[in-house]
C-alpha cells in the first residue's frame, strides 16, 4: 500500500495506524526505497517547500520532500550552493532522500559531506511523535546531535520530515583538469602530494584506471595563476574544462552514470584503492573526494561483491538495482546502534528487513 | 572504607585512587567554579581496559560517575557528582598515531588539543578545532562537548574533525564508532556519540583528521565608532560571496580590557573592533583581500590596519585573545554565556544585551565569533557583594531566552552541561527532550553517566568561589 501524506499529522497518523512503514522520496535510490512485502510506503514528495532561507545567514531550512533541483534553483538565484553536493538532482532525488541514505559527491572534496552541513532534524519516530533535534543556525552544540545521526540513516530511526542545512557561495569561478598518469601508483601518488599540500580543490577524483579530475574554484583573476600552479605542481598540464563544458562534465556525473546495473557506495581511503583496483577489474567506477567515497556499478552476484568488500575491511550500499539486502560488506552493527534504534522505534515499524510472517 | 569501594581500590594501584578530602578537592569543580561537588573517589585509570573496569564498578553497585580532563568545561560539564566517582583521563594522555600520509591523528583522550596541531606541524598539517582552552583542553573534553572555536564557519566543529572513537558505554561494553573514511554507510552513530557531554560513553581512544595548514593569512583589524556599524560590516562580507576563516568583534569595553592586559595597540577610542581573517592559497587570498578592503571601505570604519608580517598577525589575536582574562581586570568576577543568534540578529542581540544590562545594573563586555553569530557576552559582577552572583545569572538567563527568541540557540560551543539544563525547555519540546531521554535510558537506564547534566532537572545550589586557578594564572580563559 502506498500513501502520500500532505501534512505532519498525517505523516505521524501513518506511522500509529501501519505495522511496517518505508519512506520514499524522488525514488532516485530505489534500492533504499522498495518496499519489502507487508510495508506500507510513505511518499514523502506530498511535504515540501522551503521554510526558510536567508542568503545572509548561510542557512535554508525545507521540509523533508522538497526536490534537490527546487532547492539548488533558488540557491544558485543568490549564487550558494549545498557544498556537500548531493547526486541525482535531475532525477528527482529529495534532500530528505538524501540525508537519510547519506549521500554526497565529488565537491565533498573541499568542505564536507552532508554530515558537516546538517544543522537540524524533524522526524516522526517509531511511535508517532514528532522530534526536533539540532537547530537553524550554523553553530549550535545544545542536546544530542540527532541531525548528525539521521544522516544514512536509511529510514530505520525516523521518518524526516524536516532539515536545515548550512549553505555556502559557490565560487564566482571553476576550472577543472583532467591529468592522466602513467599507471594507478603515479595517479595515487599525485593525490596523496596534492591532499598534503596547500592546494585548495573542489573535487579531487581518480577514474581508474589512472586519472584525476582536478576541480579549482575561486575569484577568477586568481583561476590562472593557481592553475598554472596546479600545472607544474603536477609537472603536466592535463586537458583543461572550462565555461560551459566544464558545467557540463560535472552535471553529467552528478547522475553518477556508471552503466546498467546495480549502483553501489562504498565508504574507504585512498589507502584501499591498490587491492581494490586489482579486485574489481572491469566494474565501472569512480573514487570521489581523494579516496574516501567510491561509486561503482555491480554486475555480478551481490553476493561476491559483499565478500569483496568484507575481505577488504569496507562497507558498502545498494543505491539502485534489486538486491536482499543493501548494506554490503563488514557488518557495521553494534549494541549502541540497537539500543538507539529500539530507544527511537521499539516496535520495530522502521526495520530494514522483511517483517517476520 | 565500604566492601564495594574496597573492590574498586583493588582495580587500581595507590596514587590512582584518591579518596581523602585533600586528594579530592582538586577536583571539586571545573572552570564553572560556582558549582561544587565532592567526588566519592577518584580514579587515573591509564588504559581502555581501567576505564572499562571503573565503568562496570560503577554498573555494578549503580555508582553515578563523571568523566573529565583538564576541568576546562564553562557549562560545568565535568563537575563531579556529590557522592559519585570521578574518572580523571589525564594519564591517559598520548600521541597513539601521527599518519601523516593519510593526514590523521589517534590519541587517547587525555592528550591535550593544542598539542596535536604541534606534532602534525613538522608535516604542514594541523588540527582546524581551536577552543580558546586548547592550550589545556583535552581532545576526550573536546569530543563530549563537541568544542568549538573561531573558526567554525568555514570548518565546522570538532564533530566535524572527529573520524572514529573507541568508546566504553555505561553498561562497560565497548564499541568502536566511525572509521578512518569520511563517509559512512549507515547511521552516523558517531555523529551522535560526539556532543553527547558524557552521557552516552567514555572515549579511551580518538582519530582525529587533520588538515593542512592554510599557505597564507591575510588578517585585517577595522575600528568602528558603533558596535552596529562592526555588525553591518560582518553582513556585508558575507553577502559579497568571501568566506573568511574568522570574523570576531569586541566592543569597548572588551577593547579597553584588552589593551590593558596585553597591549596589542588597538584603537582605543574605537567603540567596536572587528577581525576578519582570510586563508588559503597566496593568489586567491590576495584577490579576496582586494574584495575584503573594498567591502571595509564602504562599511564606514574610521581605521583599518592589514598585518603585514606574521608577528603584526599574532599581535591582532593576541589582544582577542587575551579579552577574556584581560576582563578580570575590569571586574572581580564575570560569567560568560555563548548563546547563538542568526547572524542577521546580531545588531538586535546586542541592543537587547544593552538594554538587559542597564536594567541588571552589571556591566557586560562582548567579544564574539560574528561569522557565526556566536555570542560571548561577559557578565561583570562582584561576588562578594551579596545577591549579586544571583543577579548576573539571572541577567544570564535573559539573554539565552533572547538568543532562543531571535531564533538561535542557547550554546554554540560550551554544551549544557549543569549550567544551561534549566534552559533545554526554551529550545526543545517536551517530545524532542524524550527522545533524547530515551536514547539515554536506552545505554543507561540508572542514568549513570555524567548524572544531572544537560537534561532539565534539579542543580546543586550557586556558590561564590571566584576564578579557577588555572585562570587566575592566565592559563585559561573563558570562551
Amino acid at each position: 500500500m502506498t500513501l502520500m501524506p500532505s501534512s505532519l499529522a498525517e505523516v505521524q497518523e501513518a506511522v500509529r495506524t501501519y505495522q511496517h512503514v518505508r519512506p520514499r522520496g524522488g525514488g532516485s535510490k530505489p534500492a533504499l526505497s522498495a518496499p519489502l512485502e507487508g510495508q506500507t510506503v510513505l511518499e514523502m514528495t506530498g511535504l515540501t517547500g522551503v521554510l526558510e532561507y536567508d542568503p545572509g545567514e548561510y542557512v535554508l531550512v525545507a521540509r523533508a520532500g522538497t526536490r534537490l533541483a527546487e532547492v539548488e534553483a533558488l540557491l544558485a538565484e543568490h549564487g550558494q550552493y549545498l557544498p556537500f553536493d548531493p547526486p541525482f538532482v535531475e532525477q528527482g532525488a529529495t534532500l530528505g532522500g538524501t540525508v537519510a541514505a547519506g549521500l554526497s559527491g565529488p565537491m565533498r572534496q573541499r568542505y564536507g559531506g552532508v554530515r558537516d552541513f546538517i544543522l537540524g532534524v524533524q522526524f516522526v519516530d517509531g511511535q508517532g511523535r514528532l522530534v526536533r533535534g539540532g537547530g537553524k543556525v550554523v553553530k549550535n552544540a545544545a542536546g544530542f546531535d540527532l541531525p548528525k545521526l539521521m544522516v544514512g540513516s536509511l529510514g530505520r530511526l525516523g521518518i524526516l520530515t524536516e532539515v536545515a542545512f548550512k549553505v555556502f557561495p559557490f565560487p564566482k569561478a571553476t576550472a577543472t583538469l583532467l591529468v592522466d598518469f602513467s599507471g594507478l601508483e603515479e595517479a595515487l601518488e599525485a593525490l596523496y602530494r596534492l591532499t598534503g599540500s596547500p592546494i585548495e580543490l573542489y573535487a579531487l577524483d581518480l577514474l581508474p584506471p589512472a586519472t584525476l579530475a582536478l576541480r579549482l574554484g575561486g575569484l577568477p583573476e586568481a583561476l590562472p595563476a593557481r592553475l598554472e600552479r596546479l600545472q607544474s605542481f603536477l609537472g603536466q598540464t592535463g586537458q583543461l574544462l572550462q565555461e560551459a563544458a566544464e558545467a557540463r562534465y560535472w552535471r553529467h556525473l552528478n547522475r553518477l552514470p556508471l552503466g546498467e546495473g546495480s549502483l553501489v557506495k562504498v565508504a574507504l581511503t585512498a589507502r584501499h584503492i591498490p587491492d581494490l583496483e586489482k579486485a574489481l577489474g572491469s566494474t565501472p567506477r569512480r573514487y570521489l573526494s581523494a579516496g574516501n567515497l567510491l561509486y561503482l556499478t555491480w554486475n555480478d552476484e551481490p553476493d561476491r561483491l559483499d565478500a569483496l568488500l568484507k575481505a577488504q575491511g569496507l562497507s558498502g550500499l545498494v543505491l539502485k538495482g534489486t538486491v536482499a539486502r543493501s548494506q554490503l560488506g563488514i557488518n557495521l552493527e553494534h549494541v549502541l546502534g540497537h539500543k538507539v534504534s529500539r530507544a527511537l522505534d521499539p516496535q520495530g515499524k522502521f526495520s530494514l528487513h522483511a517483517p517476520l510472517p | 572504607m565500604s566492601y564495594s569501594l574496597d573492590e574498586l581500590k583493588r582495580l587500581f594501584p595507590p596514587g590512582r585512587f584518591l579518596v581523602k578530602p585533600g586528594e579530592l578537592a582538586p577536583y571539586e569543580s571545573d572552570a564553572l567554579t560556582a558549582f561544587r561537588a565532592r567526588p566519592l573517589a577518584v580514579v587515573l585509570p591509564e588504559s581502555h581496559e581501567e576505564v572499562a573496569a571503573a565503568v562496570r564498578w560503577c554498573a555494578k553497585h549503580q555508582i553515578p560517575y563523571v568523566a573529565r580532563g583538564s576541568g576546562t568545561s564553562l557549562s560545568g560539564g565535568s563537575l563531579p557528582i556529590d557522592g559519585g566517582l570521578l574518572i580523571g583521563l589525564n594519564r591517559m594522555n598520548k600521541l597513539l598515531r601521527l599518519d601523516a600520509k593519510e593526514r590523521l591523528a589517534v590519541v587517547q583522550p587525555g592528550f591535550i588539543n593544542l598539542q596535536v596541531s604541534n606534532a602534525a606541524a613538522p608535516y604542514g598539517l594541523y588540527y582546524a578545532p581551536d577552543p580558546s582552552s586548547q592550550p589545556v583542553s583535552t581532545i576526550g573534553g573536546n569530543l563530549a562537548f563537541n568544542s568549538g572555536g573561531a573558526h567554525c564557519l568555514k570548518y565546522g566543529m570538532t564533530s566535524n574533525h572527529v573520524l572514529a572513537a573507541r568508546v566504553v558505554l555505561p553498561d562497560g561494553e565497548t564499541v568502536e564508532l566511525g572509521s578512518e573514511s569520511l563517509e559512512n554507510t549507515g547511521p552516523d552513530w558517531l555523529g551522535l556519540f560526539v556532543g553527547s557531554e558524557g552521557l552516552l560513553g567514555i572515549a579511551t581512544e580518538v582519530t582525529l583528521r587533520l588538515l593542512p595548514r592554510p599557505e597564507t593569512y591575510h588578517t585585517v583589524l577595522a575600528a568602528y565608532d558603533s558596535l552596529a556599524k562592526a555588525g553591518e560590516a560582518v553582513a556585508a562580507v558575507v553577502a559579497s560571496g568571501l568566506l573568511p576563516g574568522a570574523m570576531e568583534i569586541m566592543d569597548s569595553l572588551a577593547i579597553e580590557a584588552a589593551e590593558a592586559a596585553v597591549k596589542a595597540g588597538y584603537p582605543l577610542a574605537a567603540r567596536a573592533l572587528l577581525i576578519v581573517e582570510l586563508e588559503g592559497e597566496t593568489s586567491q587570498v590576495e584577490a579576496e583581500a582586494r574584495h575584503l578592503e573594498e567591502v571595509i571601505r564602504q562599511s564606514g570604519a574610521y581605521e583599518v590596519r592589514v598585518a603585514q608580517n606574521a608577528d603584526e598577525r599574532m599581535k591582532i589575536w593576541k589582544g582577542r585573545k587575551a579579552a577574556f582574562s584581560a576582563v578580570g581586570r575590569l571586574s572581580p568576577d564575570y560569567i560568560v554565556q555563548d548563546g547563538v543568534v542568526p547572524r542577521s540578529r546580531l545588531g538586535q542581540a546586542l541592543a537587547e544585551i544593552e538594554r538587559l544590562s542597564a536594567r541588571y545594573g552589571l556591566r557586560v563586555a562582548n567579544v564574539f565569533h560574528a561569522g557565526d553569530g556566536n555570542l560571548h557576552p561577559l557578565i561583570l559582577y562582584n561576588g562578594r557583594v551579596e545577591g549579586e552572583l544571583q543577579r548576573a545569572e539571572e541577567l544570564a538567563g535573559e539573554i539565552l531566552r533572547l538568543c532562543v527568541a531571535l531564533g538561535g540557540s542557547i550554546t554554540g560551543e560550551h554544551g549544557v552541561g549543569m549550567e544551561k539544563k534549566a534552559y533545554m525547555t526554551e529550545m526543545f519540546s517536551e517530545d524532542d527532550l524524550n527522545a533524547m531521554q530515551r536514547i539515554r535510558q536506552a545505554l543507561d537506564p540508572g542514568e549513570l553517566a555524567n548524572r544531572g547534566k544537560m537534561f532539565p532537572g534539579e542543580a546543586p545550589a550557586l556558590r561564590f568561589h571566584g576564578a579557577h586557578p588555572l585562570e587566575k594564572a592566565g592559563v585559561i580563559s573563558r570562551e
